[in-house]
């Protein structure tokens, strides 16, 4: 089932020299449940694409659906996580996942109960009375997803969630979001600009190129599931990844130019 | 399993580095008070030396004892002129708080208002309260009033100022993640806003808080029949200068509690803040 439709979007932008097109004619469908990961060099447009995604912004011309239907306000269905984990620093790590509950009006009691379940999911129980700044970064992205989950969105968009994060603590967690998509499954657009990171975790690359920021090439992935560390070096995982490379650096992408 | 020992252990070494940094902080902050406490003891002790040394007469630079015995000498009446003062600086402080934050939440809620009102608020702001004080008096008359109204004026810019470039630190991510829960601006501004300002706020206070102090004596100066500025004013005129010494310590002690009150509800009230 298609979950996202998405045709001809367009987002420009005034400057001062004029129009800047930061992404141009965008066509993508996201079935139910499938993990995409939005890869390409930064000002590719594959934020800007996230956000339009999350009705974040308004796109300049071109269809969007969620389930079919266009939106004009940002959906209650949709978590989102940023680079940064921009916790609340004066509330406690469970009073941090339970924010977006306490905006949305959701049940207590019940809140309560997915919020501990989510920390206990991403290795935190125990953490709960904690603070923020008592956190080391990891760990804060962790609540960050946490928080993105508790009303239990059907959509997950992360912009570069693991970005700032050090080379081990990037790749657990990446195994770790797998293990939680695998239980309580979701459909999640993830955008990064690690092309390794990028194939290791989705069903179907979206590579992108820029200037102006567009769909270069999409790559379905084979590899099977759950995905392991040693999959890197398959010669399948680098036919891949010479794939994407080539359009996302190259912009020989479908042909055109 | 593995993996999460790895984790744990990696964890609690930096949570290690943490706590030993923090003891070393408080150790060299104990030294630093220590310095400061010798740094002022050697002074005071200069200071009577060479009074003594020189033989310079009481009403023109008394000695730190001559100050001390005036203290003690006039202690009531400083205590009375003392609490007036710390009276007029407080409501003065406290009126300030109650316009400037609801202010500066509507400057940055309405473009319009942040437009129109910064500009003048930066007018007023030139304006030296020295100047204004003598009006003061003209519009609302002798006693407690002109005063107020001069600390008020005086801690009225750096609040409203250091609230609203508070409530404009959200980070430009937290306030997508509630635009996109559709919050109220009411939910983001008790939930987002005001607690993200609250740091900024505390600088604002702790500077508006030794200028209400200044404030107080410059009403006083103009036109009263007590508070500290007022007792400084008579005993300088006529030349007891050890009184009007004592006058300036007492300024000096409330000035100094006054800061270390508010840094002190600082602490409670936000203990997330960056340690300074």
């Amino acid at each position: 089932m298609d979950k996202i439709r998405i045709e001809g979007l367009e987002k420009t932008y005034a400057s001062k020299g004029g129009r800047v097109t930061a992404l141009a004619q965008v066509n993508l469908t996201i079935r139910q449940n499938e993990f995409i990961t939005l890869v390409g060099p930064s000002g590719c447009g594959k934020s800007t694409l996230l956000k339009l995604i999350g009705v974040l912004i308004r796109p300049s011309r071109g269809l969007l659906l969620h389930d079919g239907v266009a939106l004009t306000h940002p959906p209650r269905d949709v978590g989102i996580v940023f680079q940064e984990p921009v916790l609340l620093e004066w509330r406690s790590v469970l009073d941090n996942v339970l924010l977006p509950a306490e905006i949305l009006g959701l049940d207590k009691t019940k809140a309560h109960a997915r919020a501990m379940h989510l920390l206990d999911l991403v290795g935190l129980a125990g953490f709960e009375r904690r603070f923020p700044r008592e956190l080391s970064g990891g760990m804060q992205q962790r609540v960050s997803i946490c928080r993105a989950l508790i009303h239990n969105p059907s959509v997950l968009l992360m912009d570069e969630p693991f970005a700032a994060l050090d080379a081990m603590t990037r790749e657990e967690l990446g195994f770790e979001l797998m293990r939680i998509w695998d239980t309580d499954k979701k459909t999640v657009i993830f955008v990064t600009h690690n092309v390794t990171e990028a194939i290791l975790l989705a069903d179907r690359v979206v590579a992108m190129s820029r200037r102006p920021g567009r769909i270069a090439k999409i790559v379905d992935i084979a590899l099977p599931r759950p995905r392991t560390i040693d999959m890197e070096f398959s010669p399948q995982f680098k036919s891949y990844s010479d794939q994407i490379r080539a359009v996302i650096y190259h912009g020989e992408g479908d042909g055109r130019r | 399993m593995t993996a999460q020992l790895i984790r744990g252990a990696t964890e609690t070494s930096d949570e290690a580095a943490e706590s030993s940094e923090s003891a070393e902080s408080s150790e060299s902050s104990a030294r630093a008070i220590l310095g400061a406490t010798l740094t002022f003891a050697a002074l005071v002790a200069l200071w009577e030396l060479l009074v003594r040394a020189f033989n310079i007469p009481g009403w023109l630079l008394p000695a730190p004892s001559a100050i001390a015995m005036a203290l003690a000498e006039w202690r009531d009446e400083l205590v009375r002129h003392s609490l007036v003062t710390l009276y007029e600086t407080l409501l003065g402080f406290a009126l300030s708080i109650a316009v400037s934050i609801p202010l500066a939440a509507a400057v940055v809620h309405s473009a319009i208002l942040r437009n129109t009102i910064y500009p003048i608020l930066l007018a007023f702001q030139s304006v030296p309260k020295v100047a204004i004080a003598p009006l003061l008096l003209l519009w609302i008359g002798f006693g407690v009033g002109p005063k107020i109204a001069v600390v008020f004026l005086v801690c009225f810019f750096p609040i409203v100022v250091a609230t609203a470039t508070g409530l404009s630190a959200v980070p430009a991510p937290l306030m997508e993640l509630i635009r996109s829960l559709s919050a109220g601006t009411m939910q983001t501004f008790i939930k987002i806003r005001f607690p993200t300002a609250m740091p900024y706020i505390f600088v604002g206070l702790k500077v508006a808080i030794t200028l209400a102090v200044i404030g107080a004596v410059i009403g006083e100066f103009v036109g009263s029949e007590d508070g500290l500025g007022y007792l400084i004013l008579v005993s300088t005129s006529q030349s007891r200068t050890p009184l009007a010494f004592a006058a300036l310590v007492l300024l000096t002690i409330i000035s100094i509690v006054l800061y270390y009150g508010v840094a002190f509800i600082e602490r409670i009230a936000v203990p997330w803040a960056p340690k300074n």
